[in-house]
């Protein structure tokens, strides 16, 4: 078993959060788990990535080599693209549609998505929307998470226990709301 | 017990499970979450190991000795550049030797990342003459640290501990170990080795020298530098710190050359000498400088066995990847990335709401007024404002270069002169430039940006907090020209008029722009407004 992740997105955009329950999942799975991630001036709004790399051998880069990564999970259709040059041919590319625009130059949204659709696996969620019905629309890494559940090597269970776990100090009513988006999240699977 | 770890957080651990009692160090990224997880752990909370934020990396340095002169081990934690602020105290601390060990963390930032530069700190444990420890996985990171501080006990030296941006930012799981007690306060019998007048230092310095015979004995037989023998001879590898990985990467199976992992510095010249006889050419993969490759290439060049860096088979700036090395082995036929074109740029920027954003529209309804190229500033958040939309400030060199930056243009005669710094980094180097600019009493305008934190880092807290106007008055500036404004965009026109004030004025001015930054949580915003008790001078 080896599964090579890049996720996506801008700072702030809970990229963090998604790889620490990836993380953990791994962790409870016995798997060696390798992430790298980025700190310090572009979390300050600019491009941020993860590479969350998971296997049962040992795990030599921290960094996933182009061509080699099964999933690319953004929380920015943008920012999606700029990891394509890792996206193994077989792999999928999911993302929420919903644009963050912070600079002037922001391509137009048509052919963004035009050009995210030429790839045979491609997921396009509105997980903004769907974390907004579970909630809160901060929530939308959680339903990230649950439109690739069905590609990641752990059941949902174990990704439950590990999202309730994260957000257990925040209160009982967090937990659920993230639960909530997390199956939001799954069932956007079909309707996309 | 496996458990999932920052390679800084490894770092941390492992210090901890050393017998660490003090850890010392100045935030900057990419080193600054080994001092931020040690100060979260309960043993430090309970008081028994001592985690400080000091006020610059020199000062971190000599605090560490301070605690390792009473016998205690200690670790000091910085990015490579704050080792050129903290170099006097490390190239000396080798000449005098340690009590308790120490170990000198520092984080380089090959592909400058977050830097200015990507210089490699391997040349300073080199020029200091101390063993150098550059771990090649998040679990060597913790084990090495163990090792690190015996090492440096036995050879009564500071270890220097090399991490890069790729390591001290990637998680693994890794297995920790059983906890070591820390040791006792214990003075040595006789200390006049710390006194460096130069009778006892020409003693130290000879003594430096001749350990430098056991320093590569003992990194020749290290556990950390590892020989494996190949079967095609073409081609031998060294490979240091985590560049190994990515060889490995590439060969799944095992790499059918010979491969030297380096480690443990002194380099192994028994080891690289075997690699010379046995293989036809050698590849150098390391992250940084080509400090392994300079030093066993021939200089005239007249014999090419030794490539990497400085032959261009690898690229000489930027970090290394799983695909450069392919590339160089003849694996790929390219390296280069092709990101759609529909991708543009996503530079980092100021946060909506900061402070800085608003004292930059000041001062950029000033600047058509006095001309460009006259605002000196420095490193922080408020780099940013370099780019647009601001583009409001001319230049950044290195920690506190705004002030006296802003002081020798002044005294060139370019009038006025405005240097623009943050309030950590001021307290951190630029306290002493504006001394020095207060005695020549030049018609300088000193603009602190005070968000009352270390921002770009996470926000920790800034030894300016609440300080800031007494040391302006303390250093010797007349009350009337240090003014406090608030840089919120009701304040503008106030705030404008009273920059261009201070701008007439033909001595040092100081003006606070005081409001605690936006990322802070509500918490330590209403802590900053408590210290920040000087009214606006409205």
């Amino acid at each position: 078993m080896k599964k090579d992740i890049i996720i996506s997105g801008v700072g702030g955009q809970g990229i963090l959060t998604i790889s620490a329950i990836l993380d953990t999942a791994a962790l409870e799975s016995s798997y060696n788990v390798k992430q790298s991630e980025v700190h310090g001036m572009s979390q300050r709004g600019g491009a941020v990535q993860a590479h969350v790399r998971i296997s049962d051998k040992p795990i030599y880069s921290d960094l996933i080599p182009k061509g080699k990564a099964d999933l690319i999970l953004s929380v920015e259709p943008m920012e999606l693209l700029r990891y394509l040059p890792y996206l193994h041919p077989d792999g999928y590319l999911v993302t929420d549609i919903n644009p963050f625009k912070n600079i002037p130059d922001y391509p137009d949204e048509t052919d963004l998505r035009k050009q995210i659709e030429q790839f045979p696996h491609h997921r396009i969620v509105d997980a903004r929307t769907l974390a907004k019905r579970a909630g809160n629309f901060r929530a939308a890494n959680i339903v990230m998470i649950g439109a690739v559940s069905d590609l990641l090597p752990f059941d949902d269970e174990l990704l439950k226990k590990v999202i309730s776990d994260l957000f257990q100090r925040k209160g009982d009513r967090i937990v659920q709301m993230n639960l909530d988006a997390f199956e939001l999240g799954k069932n956007a699977i079909l309707v996309s | 017990m496996q458990k999932i770890l920052l390679g800084n957080e490894a770092i941390a651990q492992g210090a901890i499970d050393a017998g660490l009692s003090g850890a010392y160090g100045y935030p900057g990224t990419p080193s600054t979450e080994i001092i931020e997880y040690i100060k979260k752990q309960p043993e430090t909370k309970a008081g028994k190991i001592k985690a400080h934020w000091s006020t610059n990396e020199k000062v971190a340095m000599e605090e560490a000795l301070g605690m390792s002169f009473a016998g205690k081990r200690a670790i000091v934690t910085m990015k490579h550049v704050g080792l050129n602020v903290a170099a006097d105290a490390f190239i000396n601390m080798a000449i005098s030797g340690i009590n308790g060990g120490l170990v000198v963390v520092v984080a380089d930032d090959p592909s400058q990342h977050s830097s200015q530069n990507e210089q490699d700190s391997r040349f300073y444990g080199k020029f200091a003459m101390v063993p150098i420890l550059e771990p090649s996985n998040q679990q060597e990171a913790y084990d090495m640290m163990k090792y690190a501080f015996e090492l440096s006990e036995k050879t009564q030296l500071p270890v220097l501990f090399r991490s890069v941006t790729r390591l001290s930012h990637s998680r693994a799981n890794i297995e920790v170990k059983d906890k070591r007690k820390q040791n006792t306060l214990n003075l040595l019998d006789d200390t006049q080795r710390f006194a460096l007048i130069p009778s006892f230092a020409k003693i130290q310095y000879r003594g430096l020298i001749e350990k430098q015979k056991e320093l590569e004995q003992i990194a020749e037989n290290s556990l950390w530098n590892n020989y494996i023998e190949g079967t095609d001879k073409s081609l031998g590898i060294i490979a240091s710190g985590i560049a190994i990985n990515y060889l490995l990467e590439n060969f799944p199976g095992g790499v059918p050359y010979d491969v030297l992992k380096v480690s443990h510095y002194p380099l192994p010249k028994e080891q690289v000498r075997k690699m010379f006889d046995r293989t036809d050419k050698i590849l150098v993969l390391e992250e940084g400088y080509p400090f392994i490759e300079e030093m066993i290439s021939d200089y005239l060049g007249r014999e090419q066995k030794v490539t990497g860096r400085l032959t261009g088979n690898i690229p000489r700036t930027g970090e290394l990847n799983p695909n450069i090395v392919a590339y160089t082995l003849g694996l790929e036929d390219k390296i280069d990335e092709d990101i759609p074109e529909i991708v543009a740029g996503r530079p980092p920027q100021l946060c909506p709401g900061c402070g800085h954003i608003d004292l930059y529209e000041e001062l950029n309804d000033i600047i058509p007024e006095i001309g460009d190229d006259r605002v000196f500033s420095d490193i922080g958040c408020y780099s940013l404002g370099v780019l647009e939309p601001y583009e409001s400030i001319d230049t950044l060199i290195d920690m506190g270069a705004s002030i006296p930056m802003a002081k020798g243009a002044a005294d060139a005669g370019l009038l006025p002169a405005i240097a623009v710094i943050g309030d950590s980094t001021f307290t951190h180097s630029g306290m002493t430039g504006l001394l020095s600019a207060i005695w020549d009493n030049s018609p300088i305008t000193v603009i602190i940006s005070d968000n009352s934190a270390v921002a770009m880092t996470g926000a920790q807290p800034s030894a300016a907090m609440g300080k800031l106007y007494d040391i302006g008055k303390g250093l010797g500036i007349k009350e009337e020209h240090i003014k406090v404004i608030i840089p919120l965009k009701k304040y503008h026109d106030k705030n404008v008029e009273i920059i261009k004030k201070e701008l007439d004025y033909q001595g040092v001015s100081l003006i606070i722009a005081q409001r605690p930054c936006v990322t802070m949580s509500n918490e330590k915003k209403d802590l900053a407004r408590k210290f920040n008790t000087f009214e606006p001078s409205y």
